[in-house]
């Protein structure tokens, strides 16, 4: 495929990849603000959902959040690195992103296994049924965006297409703030 | 030209000649114009479906118990699951794919003078995965329990246990089906408004973007921004559908009425994502042929977005009888009334349009003004609708069904209609006849009347609209309703026939029809500076400059009624 000259235009001054990168979050903002709006709206009706939050593991949800908070640090820059047209270590700060995404699935997994043993299924009751839903659409927000940050360290390490860098970057900071949204209100919430 | 012109002016020709083989030309291609009619011809292929699910049904309806010639028998299951194929597909995989998808496609990169989206290979996955949707829908009609009959809003609990709906496989098929295609058109929709963003030709500024464009644009927004509650709720429906979890279960503390609330905030703004295309698409065609400017062009811009905007407060209507607060209700039926404003004063600016203009009645023409007329029944029967005493009344009749679909049939038919006999010229390259579209036209316009007026008296009547079989029902069988009810179904007989007109003069035309000029209608809009068909990379001689407005029509100082939006200033003739 020849690259159509449509994409070489930038009549707004932004680029397009990253003009899509902003609109591809408004997008993933409703989707959320969907499970989130059905949560709440539950949550103000079921008082007793507090007790079942009491069986979160509130410390691996911390130290969960603390590690996303660091690994967006990283991506910022990687970003600083890609404008500095430094691709190779650019690539090597999205892998530590990367790593960072791997840590917190991790984490996921053995707080979910252990959660599960102890009998808090997704059938549990309705609590649990939106905490699973809620983080594990998240949880796949994060294997996403490792997956796309690891083709672009790929390119970046070549010091080709740099202006992606900053493009995931962006997505990676979405994909954090949404869990700052989850922790508060699936794992603290009274 | 400037330097950068130039570059872009070389590059263009780089495009040219090069032979592919069919399916990287057919199947795997990323040129717009070819994603289009991928798009096009889907949708006309799914048209076919959900027309013989309807005559099926409709056949029960008048006949009921009679076997239906090419169907057979249609049993109380098989009558579910027809009305919700029929309903689901009419609104996801026709008016969807054609109005949006087809022509988003075809004319944003032709009107806004480029050469392909800014995303191609994104736009062929966008495609691929509104077929694989597809595919995903007809196959379950082929699996235990066969297709999906909840009704296209499938409210739980009908549609979250299967010891209810006896389709527990087709029931997450059809939800997953619909989920597929949402992310299609998001992907679509992302393309879509980036490329009108960034990659409008040189001097296009906002207000020289031709109305279609600027609807479709409006319209993909509202999509993205009312879809994402409806895929988490989907998410969940299939939680409950599959695992068992109770998120819209009462019994497990959960709640029905949440997915009406997430499917409504979907569904009233998705009419106007519909709409606003169709809207878009008569604008162009009727400042074309009354040869004048468009009437109050900003009005129509910030009417559609205000219409937009409100779209978004006005869910709760479906849902007066749900159980809402009587005090929310009055808000919605307020908020409904207000909707009707704006949407009144665009056809108002349509007919200013039309004033005093000198009018060819042309067969898309003819379909223009059909929208508006039609339309106009649709919208204001939703006025009765909303408010919400009458609607306690009116609420699940075959009122309903004919105010929707005085708004729907224009809108996905007659709007379509239009477009592809307007812009069939540029297409394919050559004419359709405009003899048998004419034929078609009135072979359509009249039969629909016919069908949805006694739908009309029914549902005024108090006819309920989830029956699938009347003589059970005396009250309903009662003074002439079933003579209502055959007339509908004769009338559908009629239109359904017509059809054949419209398929054979396509299909004939493509290959047979009169060759067509690059500019046969003389218009001012961009894609009439290309070739018809245009080819790969879409302006052979460069990519173009704008200098205007797209609706200078008549101008007082020139010699021609037309102005081009290309034409330079010093070329005066
Ligand atoms: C853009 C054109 C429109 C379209 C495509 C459209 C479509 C629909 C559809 C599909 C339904 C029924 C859904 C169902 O129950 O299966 C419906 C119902 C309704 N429409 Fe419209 N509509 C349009 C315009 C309007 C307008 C302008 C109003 C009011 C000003 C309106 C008010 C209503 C109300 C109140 C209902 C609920 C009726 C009930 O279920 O009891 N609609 N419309
Ligand atoms: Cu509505």
């Amino acid at each position: 495929m020849i690259r159509p000259i449509a994409t070489t235009r930038e009549m707004t001054g932004m680029p397009t990849g990253r003009l899509a990168v902003w609109w591809l979050i408004a997008s993933e903002i409703v989707i959320f603000g969907g499970v989130l709006g059905s949560y709440l709206m539950h949550r103000i009706g079921h008082k007793e959902w507090a007790a079942a939050s009491e069986h979160t593991n509130t410390w691996a949800g911390a130290f969960n959040t603390l590690v996303l908070l660091t690994s967006s640090l990283s991506a910022v820059l990687a970003h600083n690195a890609a404008l500095r047209k430094d691709g190779k270590r650019a690539a090597k700060l999205l892998w530590a992103t990367i790593g960072g995404g791997g840590i917190f699935l991790v984490v996921k997994s053995i707080e979910w296994t252990t959660e599960i043993q102890h009998g808090y299924t997704i059938t549990a009751n309705n609590f649990w049924s939106f905490y699973y839903t809620a983080a594990g659409l998240h949880g796949l927000h994060v294997i996403a965006g490792m997956i796309v940050m690891m083709f672009v360290a790929a390119d970046a390490a070549k010091g080709k297409e740099l202006q992606r860098v900053e493009n995931a970057g962006l997505y990676w900071h979405f994909v954090d703030l949404v869990w700052i949204f989850l922790f508060p209100l699936l794992y603290i919430a009274k | 030209m400037s330097a950068a012109a130039h570059a872009e002016h070389d590059h263009a020709h780089g495009h040219a000649h090069h032979d592919e083989g069919f399916i990287q030309k057919y199947l795997w291609s990323t040129d717009h114009k070819m994603i289009a009619m991928q798009y096009l011809f889907t949708g006309i292929a799914m048209a076919l479906v959900g027309g013989f699910t309807v005559y099926a049904f409709r056949m029960q309806l008048a006949f009921p118990g009679m076997p239906v010639p090419g169907y057979g028998r249609v049993t109380a299951t098989d009558y579910n699951a027809l009305v919700t194929t029929h309903g689901s597909v009419m609104v996801f995989w026709v008016a969807m794919p054609v109005l949006i998808a087809a022509l988003g496609n075809y004319l944003i990169p032709l009107m806004i003078g480029c050469d392909d989206m800014v995303f191609p290979r994104l736009n062929r996955l966008s495609y691929q995965l509104f077929l694989l949707s597809a595919i995903v829908l007809m196959a379950s009609f082929y699996v235990p329990g066969g297709a999906f009959g909840g009704a296209w809003t499938s409210y739980p609990p009908l549609s979250a246990k299967a010891e209810y709906n006896l389709t527990g496989l087709g029931s997450s098929m059809w939800l997953f089906a619909v989920a597929l295609e949402f992310a299609a058109f998001l992907l679509g929709g992302i393309n879509f408004i980036t490329t009108v963003m960034n990659s409008r030709a040189p001097g296009m500024k906002m207000f020289d973007v031709p109305i279609v464009v600027w609807m479709i644009i409006i319209a993909s927004i509202l999509f993205m921004a009312s879809v994402g509650p409806l895929i988490a709720g989907a998410v969940m429906l299939m939680f409950d559908q599959q695992l068992g979890t109770g998120f819209f279960d009462p019994a497990k503390g959960g709640d029905p009425v949440l997915w009406q609330h997430l499917f409504w905030f979907f569904g009233h703004p998705e009419v106007y994502v519909v709409l606003l295309p169709a809207m878009g698409i008569v604008a162009e065609i009727i400042t074309v042929f009354s040869r004048k400017k468009l009437f109050a062009y900003k009005t129509v811009l910030y009417t559609a977005i205000g219409t937009g905007v409100l779209s978004f407060f006005v869910w709760a209507h479906h849902q007066f009888i749900a159980g809402i607060d009587p005090r929310m209700a009055n808000v919605f039926s307020v908020t409904t009334l207000l909707i009707s404003i704006p949407v009144a004063e665009m056809v108002f600016v349509y007919i200013g349009t039309l004033y005093g203009g000198s009018i060819r009645l042309t067969t898309p023409m003819l379909w223009a003004l059909a929208f508006i007329a039609e339309f106009l029944l649709g919208g204001v029967t939703g006025i009765f609708l909303g408010a919400s005493g009458a609607d306690i009344y009116f609420h699940d009749t075959y009122f309903v069904i004919a105010h929707f679909h005085y708004t729907f049939f224009p809108i996905a038919f007659i709007g379509s209609f239009a477009a592809i006999t307007y812009w069939f010229p540029k297409m394919f390259g050559r004419m359709m006849s405009e003899t048998w579209g004419k034929v078609h036209f009135w072979g359509t316009i009249i039969p629909f009347n016919l069908i949805f007026i006694p739908l009309f008296l029914l549902g005024a009547r108090g006819d309920h609209r989830r029956i699938y079989d009347y003589r059970h029902f005396p009250d309903l069988m009662k003074a002439g309703m079933q003579d209502l009810r055959i007339l509908a179904t004769l009338a559908l007989l009629v239109l359904l026939a017509f059809q054949v007109v419209f398929l054979v003069n396509l299909f004939h035309s493509i290959f047979r029809g009169e060759k067509a000029a690059a500019n046969p209608w003389n218009a001012n809009t961009l894609e009439w500076q290309a070739p018809s068909p245009p080819p790969h990379g879409n302006f052979p001689q460069g990519l173009p400059n704008v200098y205007r407005g797209p609706y200078e029509y008549s101008h007082p100082d020139r010699a021609e009624d037309y102005w081009p939006q290309t034409e330079p200033e010093a070329a005066k003739s």
